[in-house]
């Protein structure tokens, strides 16, 4: 292991490295917990300039409460995630069908068409934004849900098929022949045989998805505007208009944005990090 | 390609359907129809139309004017592109920072004192947190009259600072931003690839003398060579990416100061400044392009990879 174990240094390193972790750590998240902290204070602590100290008493009911009950922040909520969870099902399902045909079969364009779905995963957005934002406006799916959810489910495709394909190319290929040897069909082989065995890759690719068309910001300003169909990341800068200069509200406002993915992410912190660091280790 | 191994038929067995026959070869491009056809669509054919629409002078709506290379002469001329293509490369150079911040945590982390995991979890948490709330944070943080920074630069005698008004620190302001998830993911990254650095190696070289940078540098760094490769082309894409957070933290600004191709891009069509569809598009293509010497590079790596097997 490196670096070395630190069980196996003296007494007084270990304590010196076990205080400087909190240290560390609170270093680490300063500006967000800047922002919890202002979003717990009561609205009159900034009226009198007061920034940094305690909060004079919790305001959190109240900040809270005006974000979910005096503002349209849970139309944006219930949008992201009305977007959010069709994407992360239609890609996996794509892509499971494209990764089982890319990992299994032999064919001459397998490979090129791997690197489309790998290069196209890298393009910048830009060079699609003009054509897409027309074909969806020619779609009449401009600035509704569905309209984000089908570019989302393609351009996620490419990520989504360069995981499953690894993922399945990983798999014991011996089961597959066996299976073939006793003449099962080829889809009966896909849906029986290597699906199970997929689950912890769907699992770590739904979190994924989750949490990059969760946090998606740019196409939802090209594709979308106004409250009825825009997610939480565009909402949010009209929410901050609303509440210009109420750094208690926009702050609380800014955590309800943020929590979902990072619920899920502790939730699911191990199909997550699998996830991520796919490739990292051979 | 739909004629590889056809299954025996013996003769007197009846003859089977087209698709028995061939279910190898055609079984494939029946999985990949729809991933392939929603592909092409929304990523493929864009990229080729956005080429085309570069050459035209479009407002997104009316008639559209063939004018050949004029927008790319136009950009030729724009100082407003060259600002942005310096942030560009000041992002590029400057996010790589993100590798070895992030190796610099795992190392530091990969210890297994009790509660070492939730202190992973939590250094890695703001790669979670949406760019636009990273963004909101950071522009608190740096707020002149309340943020914290300013608070503690008082604390020191310093400041305050205006870091997102003032056009010599803007661009290095918006990249600090940028840089805590992204080492936050560079770090997970790294973590995992500690996990798999072979100990037999390490006690070897251990017995061998080495310790501290050399033991870093000559055993371990070279064993971390896939997450390295990872946390290369992450953070690549990312730089080039840049876009959520300069929306949320100057709009651009001050003067245009904090612009990147991604933005001036986004500008220039969909802004306030008028739908310049084709001026747009062509900046796109030149961002394309750039990306495109990073992408032909990843795959080279990938298909040597391949070709490994």
């Amino acid at each position: 292991m490196f670096p070395k174990p630190i069980e196996k240094s003296s007494r007084s390193v270990q304590i010196g490295y076990q205080s400087m972790l909190p240290v560390a750590l609170i270093l680490w998240l300063l500006p967000l917990i800047a922002v919890a902290l202002f979003s717990v204070k009561p609205a009159a602590d900034f009226s009198t300039g007061d920034y940094w100290n305690l909060p004079s008493q919790f305001g959190g009911w109240e900040n809270y409460g005006k974000v979910f009950f005096e503002s349209d922040m849970p139309r944006y909520l219930l949008n992201s995630i009305l977007i959010t969870v069709p994407t992360a099902i239609g890609a996996v399902a794509l892509s499971c069908m494209a990764g089982f045909a890319l990992g299994i079969y032999k064919f001459k364009a397998n490979l090129w068409l791997f690197f489309m779905f790998v290069a196209g995963n890298f393009v910048p957005f830009q060079i699609l934004m003009v054509p897409v934002r027309d074909l969806t406006l020619d779609l009449g799916l401009y600035n509704t849900k569905t309209g984000l959810v089908l570019f989302h489910i393609a351009f996620q495709t490419g990520f989504c098929t360069l995981f499953m394909r690894n993922f399945i190319k990983g798999l014991p290929f011996a089961l597959i022949e066996a299976a073939r040897v006793e003449g099962v069909a080829e889809w009966r082989i896909f849906v029986y045989v290597v699906l199970p065995l997929m689950k912890p890759a769907i699992a770590a690719l739904m979190v994924l998805i989750f949490t990059f068309i969760w946090n998606d910001y740019f196409w939802a300003v090209v594709l979308t505007q106004g409250a009825e169909s825009q997610p939480v990341t565009a909402g949010i800068t009209s929410f901050n208009a609303q509440y210009r200069a109420a750094y208690h509200l926009m702050s609380a406002g800014a955590i309800v944005a943020a929590l979902p993915p990072v619920a899920m992410f502790f939730l699911m912190q191990k199909h997550f990090i699998a996830g991520l660091t796919l490739g990292a280790v051979k | 390609m739909t004629t590889t191994a056809v299954p025996p038929t013996s003769p007197d067995q009846p003859r089977r359907s087209w698709y028995k026959r061939n279910e190898i070869g055609v079984t494939p491009w029946l999985f990949l129809i729809p991933a392939i056809l929603f592909f092409l669509v929304y990523v493929i054919f864009p990229i080729i139309q956005s080429f085309n629409i570069s050459a035209y002078q479009w407002d997104g709506l009316g008639e559209k004017e063939y004018v050949g290379l004029s927008n790319y002469q136009e950009l030729w001329d724009d100082p407003a592109f060259y600002t942005s293509l310096k942030n560009n490369l000041i992002w590029l150079v400057l996010y790589l920072l993100a590798i070895p911040a992030g190796l610099f945590i795992a190392l530091f982390l990969n210890q297994t004192v009790t509660g070492i995991r939730i202190y992973k979890s939590l250094f890695f948490f703001p790669f979670v947190i949406s760019q636009v709330v990273v963004g909101l944070v950071f522009t608190w943080f740096y707020d002149p009259t309340f943020g914290l920074l300013n608070s503690i630069l008082g604390v020191v005698g310093l400041g305050p600072v205006n870091v997102l008004g003032d056009p010599t620190y803007v661009t290095y302001g918006i990249i600090a931003a940028g840089l805590w998830p992204q080492t936050a993911y560079c770090m997970i990254l790294y973590l995992t690839g500690l996990n798999a650095v072979d100990p037999e190696q390490v006690e070897a070289a251990r017995l061998d003398g080495a310790k501290g940078w050399k033991m870093l540098w000559y055993v371990i760094v070279p064993q971390l060579k896939p997450a390295t490769f990872i946390a290369f082309v992450v953070t690549i894409v990312g730089a080039l990416r840049s876009f959520d957070l300069i929306s949320i933290m100057t709009n651009g600004g001050p003067f245009g100061e904090s612009r990147v191709l991604s933005f001036y891009m986004f500008e220039v069509a969909l802004s306030e400044y008028g739908f310049r569809m084709g001026y747009g598009a062509a900046i796109a293509v030149v961002l394309f392009l750039i990306m495109l010497c990073f992408i032909a590079y990843f795959l080279y790596s990938m298909y040597k990879e391949e070709r490994g097997h």
